[in-house]
């Protein structure tokens, strides 16, 4: 096998064509990154974020009534009535009278007023019911419809529970928030985030609003003061920060739009490492030299496969590491994501250029015809993207990018989707229907099979 | 230069691909455009239903492009340019032969792609309670020919980015390339400055612009305008394709 390797990477690395050719899809993918088209307005740190206790950037503006709650106690409320607005929708042109499905009311207790700070809120939603939430990311849903809701602090757990009449109470959860402070800030509290909707060719987004009546207020404990029966009126989100229409900014994705070009380059080198060879005729003496010609057509994959692994993971590197500080000096605000996620999306990239051109090499030996496997593999996987982005409605577009090997660009998603933040989490504004790995996973199906094919092909035909 | 509009359309004819291509541009064209209106569940009915009728296009433009960049192409890949050339010293006229005899192959063609994509496209929409299209109406009659042109002027491209580059494998790649990678790229670029000006030159972006219906007055480049974009790509691989046949050894 070392032989064949050996044999088919001279073949590689002599042929003028096929290393400009890497050297160019590298160049593209860096030259993409690098690109600096984008610019916005997040210079000399205006676009500061909250941090939460988990290091998460976060939204964190809602409206309070509140007094200081020293040590243990509780406070219940009976919310009477909550109605809101919200921004215009794909066919109307004013506001209109209604609740954005996230909008929130309720009671919070809260490790001071400063954004970002530790928090537990039971409250009630749009249409998600009743909630328990705490430190942006965590989430609890109720039992039932209520009315009636009460958050009792013991220490460093906070209890949050609902009822229908105010009589009867069911405990919807505990939470423990670690060191919060003998004093904290608790009170009533109403927000309401972006409101995104999308119908069959058209979406639309904007902020709403809330106005919660709160009734009947009871406090236990130690209080600085009575809180009175009020309305509150607010707009904002309390959780963690998206990306997209509800959200700000980008994701270090923006940084690799030129993985496109650098695909076609991919196949284009596949394709023809394979085609060329019958067509001059040179195929001959490969199987004369090697009877047993899975092993070419393994050799092949593994060399035209490795080299563009390693080219992919230069460039992307390259774009995402230099792409990215591009964009922020610009005053592009670049959502920051762990190490473990840069990495993923660097090596995913290269890796799917890889199968990519493993993809070419097996449609070339299956079809022997350069234009023809270079237009199969290159629409194959270009074109449901692109329609999946551009006209198709959400639920088919999703199908289309969980099947076609189009899947395999959810390697790239960098974006974090939360059940309980709205958003619109749609391919276009870069939420991908399957998971990293298991998109990924989709294209290697697909090349496994067109391997497959191919080696059975190889061996029972002529050359 | 009839005998050379003779020889190419001789040598179109008898190659045994040529019609199965043909066949493949309607296929996929009416294919995608019904698969597509499938989709479509009229929840407010809105949108550009004339543009979704004819999304094949975006497939049968690939299968145009490979119909054009194989009518140079094979010339090169089997040896066959160094006859045609010897035959006809005048190597611009055979270009140009080969781009008339492509041109009129090719609009019949996409005539008969684009306009079973619409009629597909509209029974189907008219099935999902989408309102139903006429033919008589002049933006669907912009739409329906401006298509055809489109899909001509996509194979025209193919051909003169083959004559240049002379490999049908590297020829599609480009084409391809031109097709796909503008609309990938505006759809990431978040800055909207950047992703007009990317639609007002990209090759599909700009062409498609004449099967809009909707919109008209929001659109990044006006219908004429953007097919008369791409009939600028078309003439510059043309152009550029015969300089270097002219001035290449074969």
């Amino acid at each position: 096998m070392m032989r064949q390797l050996r044999a088919e990477w001279t073949k590689f690395r002599t042929v003028r064509g096929w290393v400009t050719g890497m050297a160019l899809a590298g160049g593209f993918i860096i030259a993409f990154g690098l690109f600096p088209g984008m610019q916005g307005t997040c210079t000399d740190n205006k676009c500061k974020l909250p941090t939460g206790p988990q290091g998460h950037l976060v939204t964190d503006r809602f409206e309070f009534a509140g007094q200081t709650l020293d040590g243990d106690g509780s406070l219940t409320v009976n919310v009477t009535s909550m109605t809101g607005e919200l921004p215009p929708g794909p066919n109307a042109e004013q506001p209109r009278q209604g609740l954005t499905p996230w909008a929130k009311a309720g009671l919070i207790i809260k490790d001071g007023t400063k954004a970002g700070s530790p928090y537990a809120a039971i409250m009630l939603t749009g249409s998600h019911g009743v909630r328990l939430q705490h430190n942006y990311l965590y989430d609890q849903a109720g039992a039932g419809a209520a009315s009636w809701l009460r958050l009792t602090r013991a220490g460093d757990a906070i209890t949050g529970e609902q009822s229908a009449d105010g009589t009867h109470w069911t405990k919807v959860g505990t939470v423990v928030l670690k060191g919060l402070p003998t004093k904290v800030q608790a009170g009533l509290f109403a927000t309401s985030p972006q409101h995104s909707e999308a119908s069959a060719l058209l979406s639309s987004s904007g902020p709403s609003s809330v106005t919660a009546t709160f009734r009947q207020v009871s406090q236990q404990g130690s209080w600085s003061g009575q809180l009175e029966e009020t309305e509150l009126t607010g707009s904002g989100d309390i959780g963690p920060l998206v990306s997209g229409s509800s959200g700000l900014g980008v994701s270090v994705t923006q940084a690799l739009a030129g993985t496109f070009l650098g695909l076609v380059f991919a196949i284009v080198i596949g394709t023809t490492y394979v085609t060329s060879e019958y067509r001059r005729g040179l195929m001959r003496t490969t199987f004369s030299a090697t009877p047993r010609r899975g092993r070419v057509l393994a050799a092949k994959a593994i060399v035209a496969g490795g080299a563009t692994f390693v080219t992919g993971l230069v460039a992307a590197t390259v774009a995402v590491v230099f792409g990215q500080k591009m964009l922020r000096d610009n005053g592009v605000f670049v959502h920051p994501v762990t190490t473990a996620t840069e990495v993923r999306v660097i090596v995913g990239t290269a890796a799917l250029l890889a199968l990519c051109t493993v993809f070419g090499v097996a449609i070339g030996v299956l079809l022997r015809r350069s234009a023809l496997a270079v237009t199969i593999g290159v629409t194959g996987i270009v074109l449901p993207y692109i329609l999946a982005m551009s006209v198709l409605p959400d639920g088919a577009g999703r199908w289309l990018l969980s099947i076609s090997p189009a899947a395999a660009f959810a390697i790239q998603q960098s974006a974090v989707e939360y059940a309980h933040v709205a958003n619109n989490y749609i391919p276009t504004e870069g939420f991908f229907p399957l998971s990293p790995w298991l998109g990924f996973a989709v294209l290697a199906a697909w090349t496994a099979v067109a391997v497959g094919l191919a080696a059975v092909v190889i061996s029972r035909r002529d050359a | 230069m009839r005998t050379a509009i003779h020889a190419e359309w001789t040598k179109l004819r008898t190659s045994p691909g040529t019609i199965w291509l043909l066949l493949a541009v309607i296929v996929s064209t009416v294919g995608v455009s019904a698969l597509t209106t499938a989709a479509m569940t009229c929840v407010a009915c809105g949108g550009d239903v004339l543009k979704t009728s004819l999304t094949g296009v975006q497939l049968g433009q690939a299968i145009a492009a490979i119909a054009g960049v194989l009518m140079m192409g094979t010339e090169y890949s089997n040896g066959l340019a160094r006859l045609t050339l010897t035959a006809i010293p005048r190597r611009t006229r055979v270009l140009t032969a080969k781009a008339l005899v492509l041109t009129a192959v090719l609009l019949v063609t996409s005539a008969a792609a684009v306009l079973g994509a619409f009629l597909a496209g509209r029974a189907i929409l008219a099935d999902n309670g989408f309102a139903r299209l006429s033919i008589s109406d002049g933006t669907v009659m912009r739409a329906l020919v401006g298509s055809a042109l489109y899909l001509t002027l996509i194979g025209l491209l193919g051909l003169g980015i083959a004559t240049a580059v002379r490999s049908s494998a590297g020829a599609i790649g480009t084409v391809l390339a031109l097709l796909f990678v503008f609309p990938v790229v505006s759809l990431a670029v978040s800055d909207p400055d950047w992703q007009r000006k990317l639609e007002q030159i990209g090759p599909t972006s700009a062409g498609l612009a004449i099967q809009a219906s909707t919109n008209l007055s929001e659109l990044p480049i006006k219908p004429w305008h953007g097919l008369g974009v791409l009939a600028l790509w078309a003439v510059a691989g043309l152009v550029s394709g015969g300089l270097l046949l002219a001035r290449r050894d074969a």
